[in-house]
């Protein structure tokens, strides 16, 4: 079953003071996210990605269009009990304590009164902010309060959770907290619908990505499709720092990093590569075909737009 | 009622509780009545009268202030922090948190006044050492003023629901100006002619009659107030404030949270 159904959201806001005039948001979008999945939505700044949020909470209205959320129109109310969202750069009631705000939000989210306390003080353990839950929000950084805001959005237990640029703000020990949250919680078979403009962290986590630019949708797959495309070439590592005349001869491009050396080349070779290591009593480590990385895809992505954008123009 | 509401209420509650400026202007107030008791002293045989009428003023003015101080905030202020997004992302409809939000600081406004009545009593206690029954009808004068305070609310959430804090205040505050002299706008009506009197009379019956409500002066010479003005006001408030915020409701059901 799909988690998310995306039937064709568009958005145009109205721009300029006398003289209105359209300026297209998002163009239609028609997007599935499987149950159970960790969900990529990649962009560079202002492609979109937090206007289809948006649209997705109903904080924004669409020009044309529709959705449907675990299976259900995703204007009904009932369906905002079973997901979670952590808007970017989230800003809280800075007058509530931690543990004031999370019970706030679980009542809101209808979370049963003799649970509350046991729930809120489990969520503040498990984002790492237990010693601070008495302390009003406007004394927190940024990192915390990104912690606060992930807490929020997992605090009723919901089966698909929506991050907007969940790492922004977070030092490297926190994103990867982050990060092992999201696979905890699709082990625990929640759905993660997320938007970064971290290609590393999209790459790490997703199960399937989609890049959006100028509000177009531009290429939808499973990581392991869109990196997959050897390009006829693979990579062998090998101990040591010498290398043989007759990886030479294979015209291999060879590169020494401390005790290893790594060398491309043709796949039609790796035969003869391998036989040469032996021959030479050389330790092979690995031999991997190369695939092109999430980032190249992107940028060639991002590149094709920019032309035909510039051919229209 | 909804659950809800009385959660996003009591949230509201609890916001504009620990906002500092409410107790400067609290504290003003009981400044203000203090300052009551001393005009009263120099007051050869009024002192009782200036210190209701003093006092009085005091509550509604600063209840006024305290009113579109916050009201006009409400809305705006959640929309432009974007506290909104992780609120109205739960299942809580658009009306329930405006509904809530009004309730919230209506329920400041009544705690307010009934610690500022207190001040009123107490300075009331020391300028004439005992009460007399008269002096009951200080209730109905803070009844109204809480009705005022009803009116207020709304129209600065009806404001805050489409404006900017700034301008929801301006609005807010110059309607309750043009409100406190609304009999003297129907009057106007009265002697008008033609296009005149049709606009001068769709104005007077649109903008609140908040001079319906001001009894303090009656109240200070102990004369007393009809019961069907206490119903007629009472409606009135209810029904006057329940339109506005079917307005604020409206508005912000079909707003987009750029």
């Amino acid at each position: 079953m799909s988690a998310i159904e995306i039937l064709g959201f568009e958005k145009t806001y109205m721009v300029g003071f006398w003289r209105k005039r359209p300026k297209c948001a998002l163009s239609p979008l028609h997007l599935n996210v499987e149950d159970g999945e960790i969900f990529g939505f990649l962009g560079p700044n202002g492609a979109g990605k937090t206007t289809t949020l948006k649209l997705l909470m109903g904080l924004v209205f669409p020009t044309a269009g529709s959705a449907r959320i675990l299976g259900k129109e995703w204007a009904d109310p009932e369906v905002k009990a079973q997901i979670g969202f952590l808007p970017e750069q989230p800003y809280f009631y800075d007058h509530l304590t931690a543990h004031e705000l999370l019970n706030y939000y679980a009542q809101l989210s209808g979370v049963p009164g003799k649970e509350r306390t046991r729930r809120v003080d489990a969520m503040l353990q498990r984002v790492g902010l237990p010693d601070v839950k008495g302390v009003q929000l406007r004394k927190f950084s940024k990192g915390m309060l990104q912690r606060v805001g992930i807490a929020q959005a997992i605090l009723h237990d919901p089966k698909l959770v929506f991050f907007d640029e969940p790492m922004s703000g977070l030092d490297p020990m926190g994103r990867r907290e982050v990060r092992d949250l999201m696979e905890q919680l699709k082990h625990e078979g929640k759905t993660v619908f997320f938007s970064t403009h971290i290609l590393s962290d999209a790459e790490a986590l997703c199960d399937r990505v989609a890049i959006i630019h100028r509000g177009e949708l531009r290429g939808v797959g499973a990581i392991k499709d869109l990196t997959s495309n050897v390009q006829g070439k693979v990579e062998v590592i090998w101990q040591g720092t010498q290398v043989p005349a007759s990886m030479k001869a294979l015209g291999a491009e060879c590169h020494v990093t401390g005790d290893t050396v790594r060398a491309i080349i043709n796949e039609n070779q790796q035969d003869a590569a391998i036989d040469a290591l032996r021959r030479e009593r050389l330790h092979l480590i690995s031999i991997v075909p190369v695939r092109t990385s999430l980032e190249a895809y992107f940028v060639e992505k991002l590149q094709r737009a920019e032309t035909s954008a510039g051919r229209m123009a | 009622m909804n659950a809800r509401i009385g959660y996003i209420a009591s949230n509201t509650f609890r916001e504009a509780v620990r906002d500092r400026v409410l107790y400067n202007l609290i504290a003003f107030a009981v400044l203000l009545s203090g300052a009551a008791i001393l005009v009263g002293q120099i007051s050869i045989d009024i002192e009782k009268l200036v210190v209701i009428n003093l006092g009085l003023t005091a509550v509604s003015l600063f209840g006024i202030v305290i009113a579109i101080f916050i009201g006009i905030g409400l809305v705006s202020k959640e929309i432009e922090k974007r506290t909104l997004y992780t609120v109205l992302s739960r299942p809580v409809r658009r009306w329930e948190f405006i509904v809530g939000k009004y309730f919230g600081l209506a329920g400041t406004l009544v705690v307010n006044t009934f610690f500022m009545a207190i001040g009123v009593f107490a300075a009331l206690f020391y300028v004439s050492h005992k009460f007399v029954r008269a002096d009951a009808l200080i209730l109905v004068a803070l009844y109204f003023i809480v009705l005022e305070f009803l009116i207020i609310c709304s129209l600065a959430l009806l404001f805050s629901s489409f404006s900017s804090p700034l301008l929801s205040a301006v609005f807010a505050f110059s309607l309750f100006v043009v409100g406190s002299f609304a009999e003297d706008l129907r009057g106007f009506a009265g002697m008008a002619h033609g296009l005149t009197r049709w606009l001068a009379t769709g104005a007077a019956y649109l903008v609140p009659n908040f001079s319906a409500f001001n009894v303090i002066s009656s109240i200070a010479h102990e004369q007393p107030v009809a019961a069907q003005l206490i119903w007629h006001n009472t409606l009135y408030a209810l029904f006057y404030a329940a339109m506005a915020l079917s307005g604020a409701v409206l508005i912000f059901e079909r707003r987009n949270l750029k």
